[in-house]
């Protein structure tokens, strides 16, 4: 993990090619698209959920309210202007204004780990419970009634800029998402190659240092979290288009557990891990849904628990240290530390055990 | 007159639900700094626990009074054992170790009692006041939070087994040096934590209707009861209780029930806000 500082913005363009071949070639193997397009919708949430916690040590418990709001903000918007290139816009825009005015509150508030975990939960809650509050007239946006517990059926799904008729669905939707996807991932590398990039992976590892050395932490912080939230929210509204409907269900805390599912099973501290955590997830859950016998969030806890208990590290960055950094990954089960602090990584006890050099 | 002290009776009424919600994951929090997301699920398993025990021909009282804290107590006890005490001093693992268990108990349930909403009958029926129905039941809740609130001051303030818990929780050396094994004292703490979630979920049964996903409505209002009252375990829940409930319950009538919720959500953010460094500061310097 920590190993992973230096090296965080580089780019391994080979394995970076072969997964667009592998994106691109996938719809000519599996004839389901609408499950690919989805897999590949939660691989863009959990990326940008990812590079908030595993880069920059924010642990959002609540990143369903930026997904959602994204959602919700691409259906009022594709009910009011019958189009959707605005509408796409907005719901990166909504987001990641809330997520700044929110970001900005706690974080030269000097909240702590624990208190932003709360702050962030109980803000998508207050979302959820309103959302869910908006039946009847008296709740409308333009033309778009909210609908309470019902959500918003019928809008405008993705079509060409500038021709509402064109609509894109089916597989050239999945390619839109997956380039989509691929752009972002680009992004978050080259965010992580730059001097802010870096100094986020620093204020992870001990945030009084770097503020001790003279950067800003509260905005480096409170800028990670909008692009995390814009991010989100983009794939929320493809969620919405996805979905055809948004409810409030785009809220709920097992929204945000199944997110936080992704990024610690597929490797906190990596970007791959967390999406191929989150395509696989999805999967996994959509092949569960598909019989009675045993319940989904019984999996999901499951697998919670045991990535928590016996994989802290994930499973991405596990294979990783099998091959060929053996005597790395013997010398971090020794200690337990270096896995406890990479989870606190803003404690103010790291100042005291210090680890990077 | 009359609406004057339904109004009183209500905002009491929602603090002592707060204060008997939260009791247990107060304990949990404030002795052993644990964060036990699962706190709303052991509250819904002593909800079932009443449930089965009622349709099995067993008193009610007897149902949620004992067995209910009994069973839970147990079900914290074995999860103690097999997840939490691996992760002490590790606060965010727990919290989503935690959150799994929670998951992993809504998945449970459901698939024992199905996941259609079930009830406990009300065993007090209601009173009239003035040109107002009441539930009576309220009025047991409001008394059995005050026991739960006094017995816990007692049992952590003049007895000796209140002794030895605080004193493994302040300093665990100390305390395994003159022979009490802070492990057990975790163990037994954790059990009783979730013991008083069973007993919050038994007597509160009847009000609320269970559902295998009901634990979800606790832990919002109880995790930010106990976060903003802090580490003292009674006066923090109690104080956090007051403020939240009579928050909730004034904008409750002045508007709506959904918007009294959502100002008392907004209150807790921004009472952080004002209180950041708190409980935080403090948890980290005692557990590494």
């Amino acid at each position: 993990m920590i190993d992973d500082a230096p090296s965080a913005g580089r780019i391994r363009w080979g394995w970076f090619i072969a997964w667009v071949i592998l994106m691109a070639v996938l719809p000519l193997v599996f004839d389901d698209t609408h499950t690919l397009s989805l897999m590949a919708i939660t691989a863009l949430a959990g990326l940008s959920l990812a590079l908030m916690w595993g880069y920059a040590g924010i642990l959002s418990f609540g990143h369903a309210a930026y997904f959602g709001l994204g959602a919700y903000t691409y259906a009022i918007a594709a009910v009011n202007f019958g189009e959707s290139t605005v509408p796409v816009l907005l719901s990166i825009l909504v987001p990641a204004l809330l997520a700044a005015a929110i970001g900005a509150m706690m974080f030269w508030g000097r909240i702590g780990d624990v208190y932003l975990g709360v702050i962030t939960l109980v803000v998508s809650l207050i979302l959820f419970k309103f959302m869910n509050a908006t039946a009847g007239d008296a709740y409308k946006i333009g033309d778009a009634r909210l609908g309470g517990f019902n959500g918003i059926p019928g809008f405008q799904i993705l079509n060409v800029p500038g021709d509402p008729s064109a609509q894109i669905f089916g597989v050239p939707f999945y390619y839109v998402i997956a380039t989509c996807l691929a752009l972002c991932y680009l992004l978050c590398r080259w965010i992580l190659s730059t001097a802010f990039g870096r100094t986020l992976v620093g204020i992870r590892e001990n945030e009084l240092r770097v503020e001790l050395l003279g950067y800003d932490v509260p905005a480096h912080k409170t800028a990670v979290f909008t692009i995390g939230a814009g991010m989100a929210g983009l794939s929320g509204a493809f969620f919405a288009m996805w979905a055809e409907i948004v409810t409030p269900g785009v809220f709920a805390l097992g929204m945000s557990a199944e997110m936080i599912v992704w990024v610690i099973a597929g490797g906190l501290g990596t970007l791959i891990g967390p999406m191929m955590g989150a395509a696989a997830l999805t999967l996994l859950k959509l092949m569960l849904g598909q019989q009675t016998v045993i319940d989904n969030s019984l999996v999901l806890g499951a697998i919670m628990v045991i990535v928590v208990l016996l994989i802290p590290k994930g499973i991405v960055p596990t294979v990783a240290g099998w091959r060929g950094r053996r005597e790395r990954s013997v010398a971090s089960r020794r200690g337990q530390a270096s896995g406890r602090k990479r989870r606190a990584p803003t404690s103010a006890a790291g100042a005291g055990t210090g680890s990077a050099p | 007159m009359d609406y004057a002290a339904i109004v009183f009776l209500e905002i009491v009424y929602m603090i002592a639900f707060l204060a008997l919600a939260s009791a247990g994951l107060a304990v949990v929090f404030g002795m052993m700094r644990v964060i036990n997301l699962a706190h709303g699920e052991f509250v819904m398993l002593g909800g079932y626990t009443t449930l089965a025990c009622v349709q099995a021909g067993i008193n009610v009282y007897v149902a949620m009074l004992v067995i209910a804290p009994i069973v839970v107590g147990l079900i914290g006890l074995v999860i103690e054992r097999l997840v939490i005490r691996h992760l002490y001093g590790r606060m965010i693992d727990t919290m989503l170790a935690t959150w799994g268990l929670s998951l992993l108990l809504v998945g449970i349930v459901t698939l024992i009692f199905g996941s259609s909403a079930v009830g406990v009958p009300t065993p007090i029926p209601g009173y009239t006041l003035g040109a107002y129905q009441m539930g009576g039941y309220n009025l047991f809740i409001i008394a059995l939070a005050a026991v739960v609130m006094v017995g816990m001051w007692v049992v952590l303030r003049h007895t000796r087994l209140g002794l030895i818990a605080r004193g493994a929780m302040q300093n665990p050396e100390v305390a395994s040096a003159l022979g009490y094994d802070p492990k057990k004292v975790y163990m037994a703490t954790f059990a009783i934590g979730a013991a008083l979630a069973g007993l919050a979920g038994g007597a509160l049964a009847p009000l609320t209707g269970l559902l295998p996903s009901s634990g979800g409505a606790y832990i919002a209002k109880t995790f930010i009861t106990v976060i903003t009252g802090g580490a003292a375990v009674l006066s923090g829940t109690l104080s956090s209780a007051v403020m939240f409930g009579a928050v909730n319950q004034i904008v409750s009538f002045a508007s709506t029930p959904v918007i009294g919720e959502i100002a008392m959500l907004a209150l807790a953010i921004v009472l952080l806000r004002l209180m950041p460094q708190g409980i935080t500061g403090r948890f980290f310097r005692n557990s590494t």
